[in-house]
């Protein structure tokens, strides 16, 4: 029985990690191959069944008067926008939650949770519904094709993440951790980023890490708020998709595209799981 | 030179937490605030360090008014009942913290951790995680950064009350000697605790609070033989005190149909219905005692609670051997009447057996 469970347990293993990995060999294989060899016979291994080229990743940094789709312009822009925008929403939506956590607001009817439900609701709107009044805004600030306007709307996208992650996060630090470091001689700016940010990594990087990914992914925003003078990566790489871009070079571009986030999650990971950043307060 | 405060009220919803209260802490001394859990001792340790301002009433500190001052810079030290120390920093740099905060040179800081490292017995600790140490000794750290500090208002709030038993009892020993010997003389020690036990072994100046008000003050040893309310007298002893309603007659009390003759100076007082209380001390097993029905026995250390009823009337008996009871059982208990305390049926004391007064 106990040998019949490890059976099945690594057998479903196995398969769930060849349902994931397996588009990732196919893309990475394709994006090395030519005419011939996409063409010609089902073939996999590179030096084996078909001699590697890489023309297919030539191509995405060539520009379009050379034959190329020159992808370099949008994935500078995405990680821009995204970093730029990610690092604000950081900021100030840590800043927002620690006073979300700490002091009690009142406005008429209005309390510190109705101030947190406030941020997240900007989430639980379908992105549709935001995507007309974006419009209008940026294109009366002149915003609209460029990445301070596009920045700006990602803020509004990522904020409310940040600021939902880090106010739970918050209400896990003892708020005798503050009072301390005010006995201790802080002043009350000092006690947060001397006492009580250093203690909070850990909800920092995860607040992070889900900023990036949702400001990378979005092609929603991206799409609608830019033309001509700007795009990001997103919008680029599906526009390849529906032209008539050969298929070694669509994954050369998907393979780049998914990069980061790649390399993020293993940086994060390899953070959060070293313990004493989770387990340092009780 | 002292903490002065006059009429201190705080009322954050509809119990005060604090309630019209005053006093006057000199230097040098040892204040215990003793109480309940929720009877303010921590709203007003957190008043006097400045981390909640009262509704009404001012604190004055070497004759300047302490409530305009914020927190920061009011030179106390404070630590808490849970063990708060900054886990971002190792234990060495835990005890500098507040002295860094003070702009102290390296020299001096390192002198101070030094000292209070050897005070709190943690030589050797300086670079540990926080995490790494034991509940004790997080504690102990947390002691030793405000002693470092060596601030002149030292707030200890119920220090002692999340370590266990063998823990407690070693460190109130240390806390003795801490506070004789390692205090500089212009220290005012302010130290909270729900426990009888700890305030007579400190033996400081005490102050009663209930419901965040003051019921009595005075040195530990006059709280314990006169306490001036059966509320004081409830609080300041554990096991509580025994509290027994008795008609008195003439030279005796009757109550669950048993009579006890009185000593010569209760007898003096009107023959009606008073509070006897008895601390559980006082209450023996004897064989021409009177009959009462063991509801619990407890053991604990070498000694067994137990817990006697007789008709509506309930007390409780210390006797000083472990043995073995079984519920229900009846037992036989004698009152050692001599130490009987009086109290009015509105709870005020009238007699206490350490104090014969006129009747």
């Amino acid at each position: 029985m106990e040998k019949l469970y490890k059976f099945l347990k690594y057998t479903f293993i196995i398969l769930w990690t060849v349902f994931i990995v397996a588009p990732f060999l196919w893309a990475i294989s394709t994006s090395f191959k030519d005419f011939q060899s996409v063409n010609s016979k089902v073939t996999y291994i590179p030096w084996l069944d078909f001699e590697p080229t890489l023309e297919g990743w030539r191509v995405l940094i060539k520009s379009p008067a050379r034959g190329g789709v020159d992808i370099v312009e949008p994935y500078f822009n995405s990680l821009f926008v995204t970093c730029t925008a990610s690092l604000i929403s950081i900021v100030l939506g840590t800043l927002a939650a620690y006073a979300l956590s700490r002091f009690t607001f009142k406005a008429g009817f209005v309390r510190n949770n109705d101030i947190t439900f406030f941020f997240i609701s900007q989430r639980i709107m379908p992105p549709i519904v935001l995507s007309i009044p974006f419009f209008i805004f940026l294109s009366t600030l002149g915003l609209l094709d460029s990445l301070i306007g596009l920045v700006v709307v990602y803020i509004v996208l990522l904020m409310p993440i940040a600021v939902w992650i880090m106010v739970d996060f918050f209400n896990r630090v003892p708020k005798e951790l503050d009072e301390t470091a005010l006995i201790d001689g802080c002043n009350p700016y000092q006690a947060f980023y001397k006492v009580v940010l250093p203690n909070s990594i850990p909800g920092l990087i995860v607040a992070g890490m889900f900023c990036i990914i949702f400001g990378w992914i979005d092609f929603f925003f991206a799409f609608i708020l830019t033309f001509t003078e700007v795009q990001l990566l997103p919008v680029k790489v599906v526009a390849l998709n529906s032209s008539i871009t050969p298929w070694w070079s669509l994954s050369a571009s998907a393979l780049i595209s998914v990069a980061p986030l790649i390399i993020v999650a293993f940086v994060v990971e390899r953070y959060l799981s070293k313990g004493n950043l989770s387990g340092a307060l009780k | 030179m002292n903490l002065v405060a006059k009429h201190l009220t705080y009322k954050p919803d509809d119990q005060y937490h604090l309630n019209d209260v005053s006093f006057n802490f000199e230097k040098g001394r040892l204040y215990t605030i003793l109480g309940r859990t929720l009877s303010g001792k921590t709203t007003l340790l957190k008043t006097i360090a400045g981390l909640l301002n009262p509704d009404s009433g001012n604190i004055n500190f070497e004759d300047k008014n302490f409530s305009k001052v914020p927190v920061w810079e009011r030179n106390v030290a404070m630590v808490y009942q849970q063990f708060i120390n900054y886990p971002h920093l190792s234990v060495y740099e835990n005890i500098s913290f507040p002295l860094k905060q003070r702009k102290l040179n390296e020299e001096n800081i390192k002198k101070n951790v030094e000292d209070a490292l050897k005070t709190v017995g943690l030589v050797g600790f300086e670079n540990r995680k926080i995490q790494e140490l034991s509940g004790g000794q997080q504690q102990r750290v947390a002691l030793a950064r405000s002693l470092a500090k060596k601030a002149k208002i030292l707030l200890l709030d119920e220090p002692l009350v999340n370590l266990d038993y063998k823990l407690r009892e070693q460190l109130r020993e240390e806390f003795k000697t801490i506070f004789n010997e390692g205090l500089a003389n212009e220290t005012i020690l302010i130290y909270s605790t729900t426990d009888p036990q700890e305030v007579m072994e400190l033996n400081g100046e005490v102050i009663v609070l209930d419901e965040g008000k003051v019921l009595q003050t005075g040195p530990a040893k006059d709280i314990f033989e006169n306490p001036i309310n059966l509320k004081v007298a409830e609080i300041s002893n554990d096991p509580p005190m025994n509290i027994i309603n008795g008609l008195k007659i003439d030279g005796k009390i009757t109550f669950e149909n048993i009579n006890i003759k009185l000593p010569k100076h209760l007898s003096q007082l009107d023959n009606k219905n008073y509070n006897f209380g008895i601390r559980s001390s006082e209450i023996k097993l004897s064989n021409s005692g009177e009959e009462f029905e063991i509801e619990l026995a407890e053991i604990s250390g070498s000694e067994t609670l137990l817990h006697l009823k007789r008709g509506s009337t309930k007390v409780i008996a210390l006797i000083e051997e472990v043995m073995n009871f079984k519920i229900h059982e009846k037992v036989k208990v004698v009152f050692n009447s001599h130490k009987f305390y009086v109290f009015a049926e509105d709870g005020k004391l009238i007699s206490s057996p350490y104090r014969i007064k006129n009747g």
